[in-house]
């Protein structure tokens, strides 16, 4: 057998689609974390890089403070707050923010320090609050890389969401972890290839969006 | 009493002979990718329209995630050292061909020009001239592929203990001591910095011709490495 067969017997077998166990089950869990980890990377990161990119101070600082994020390995981040908080949703969500801050951070600001400087003077020439440049000519220039930096994260957050059932947790890692104790190779690749299939997901929602939020104009010089 | 760097003996290593090991499985990956990543990117240079449908390629092989790609080869190379290794040589291969392309394409048209009028062929106007001009954008990425390789490497404890300094967590786990845990995280955040802080050394050593005050151009790459 090798791994397609495996695929097609996991997605085959009608028990895998249904009860606390199923598919749905574990896919909306798996989303759950991945959305509410995204969210709280986004919530800290888009502020601060946009801020600090609309200033232009502190870039050193981010790239060090992504650097040092990038290091912290985040399996073993994971099970030490689990030793040390216990059975809780905390253990699982601090990897995966400290996973997502770095390239939310680090793109959104990069993506301010990028916009041509000639349109954002124009606007201060005409009179506009710098309020008002950040939100409507900073920012809709900046979207296609800020929508990148949100997309890494997304897709680095799905896949090591996988790690939450190491600590107890569902997602659509319970199949990998799960398979790989019962022996049952099936499983394994069944959740392997759940995930990789969200990941792709992911991606096609971020191209999307960016169709969608994008505006044309900046869309044609990029 | 056990002592702070004691290791559980089914473990059959010493915590430095974990950490050699740790060494050995992050950064071998990395060397290999780097090894296939030059001509690649290389070709990219040569032949433009490959390149965007290549970077397309990289965006979806970096989507799998590192443990449905362990799991996925277990079929072929069993639990062993390589199928850690495999996936880790392909993340450093989607994130070096990007920053040595880049590299070698904000090599000036005159800068090239004058080699070619100096008489430099193809292959020593590439060795002299191009690889040293791209090897602050190189380096940025090798910064970053050593960086997550190192931090991935622990995840393999999960295909048969082996994660090198990741096997200390279950370990930790299951023998109720913590001191376990904090030695594999401590241990591979300060391995991580390290090599880190190396490549940036080896950046300094490898272009004396930078202005050491002006480095914004090579951290700005660094930190869009960073954010890939």
């Amino acid at each position: 057998m090798n791994v397609l067969n495996y695929i097609g017997a996991f997605f085959d077998d009608s028990a895998h689609w249904q009860g606390y166990d199923g598919i749905p089950t574990r896919f909306a869990e798996h989303l759950q974390y991945t959305l509410t980890a995204l969210g709280i990377a986004a919530a800290v990161g888009l502020p601060i890089g946009l801020l600090t990119g609309h200033t232009g101070r502190g870039g050193n600082a981010l790239a060090m403070i992504a650097t040092a994020a990038r290091a912290l390995p985040s399996f073993g981040l994971m099970v030490l707050l689990f030793i040390l908080l216990g059975l809780g949703m905390t253990p699982v969500m601090v990897p995966l923010v400290v996973l997502a801050i770095p390239p939310i951070l680090v793109t959104t600001y990069e993506a301010m320090r990028s916009v041509d400087p000639a349109p954002v003077d124009a606007a201060r020439g005409m009179g506009m609050a710098e309020t008002q440049i950040l939100f409507r000519v900073e920012l809709p220039m900046a979207l296609p890389l800020i929508l990148s930096g949100l997309r890494s994260a997304a897709i680095q957050i799905v896949s090591t969401a996988t790690i939450a059932a190491y600590v107890s947790f569902g997602g659509l890692g319970r199949y990998i972890i799960d398979g790989l104790y019962q022996r049952d190779y099936e499983k394994v690749v069944g959740g392997a290839t759940l995930v990789a299939g969200l990941a792709l997901a992911t991606l096609a929602v971020f191209w999307l969006l960016g169709r969608l939020a994008v505006s044309p104009g900046v869309r044609r010089r990029v | 009493m056990t002592e702070l760097f004691d290791m559980p003996s089914d473990l059959q290593h010493s915590y430095l002979g974990l950490v050699a090991l740790h060494l050995r499985e992050a950064l071998i990956p990395v060397l290999a990718g780097l090894l296939v990543a030059l001509p690649v990117a290389q070709l990219c240079v040569r032949v433009r329209w490959l390149y965007p449908p290549l970077l397309w390629v990289t965006t979806v092989l970096y989507a799998i995630p590192s443990l449905a790609f362990f799991v996925v080869l277990i079929d072929y190379t069993g639990l062993s050292e390589t199928t850690v290794m495999i996936p880790l040589a392909v993340y450093s291969l989607v994130v070096l061909v990007p920053a040595i392309v880049d590299g070698v394409r904000s090599v000036p048209q005159e800068t090239l020009a004058a080699a070619t009028a100096m008489g430099f062929g193809p292959l020593r106007r590439y060795v002299q001239v191009q690889l040293p001009i791209a090897a602050p954008a190189i380096i940025a990425g090798l910064r970053v592929a050593s960086v997550s390789s190192i931090s991935l490497v622990s995840v393999g404890m999960l295909i048969g203990n082996e994660g090198a300094l990741g096997n200390l967590l279950n370990s930790g786990l299951s023998y109720n001591q913590p001191r376990l845990v904090w030695l594999s995280v401590v241990g591979t955040a300060v391995l991580a910095v390290l090599v880190d802080a190396l490549l940036v050394v080896l950046r300094l050593l490898v272009t004396p011709w930078m202005p050491r005050g002006n480095r914004k151009n090579t951290r700005t790459r660094a930190v869009k490495e960073a954010a890939r």
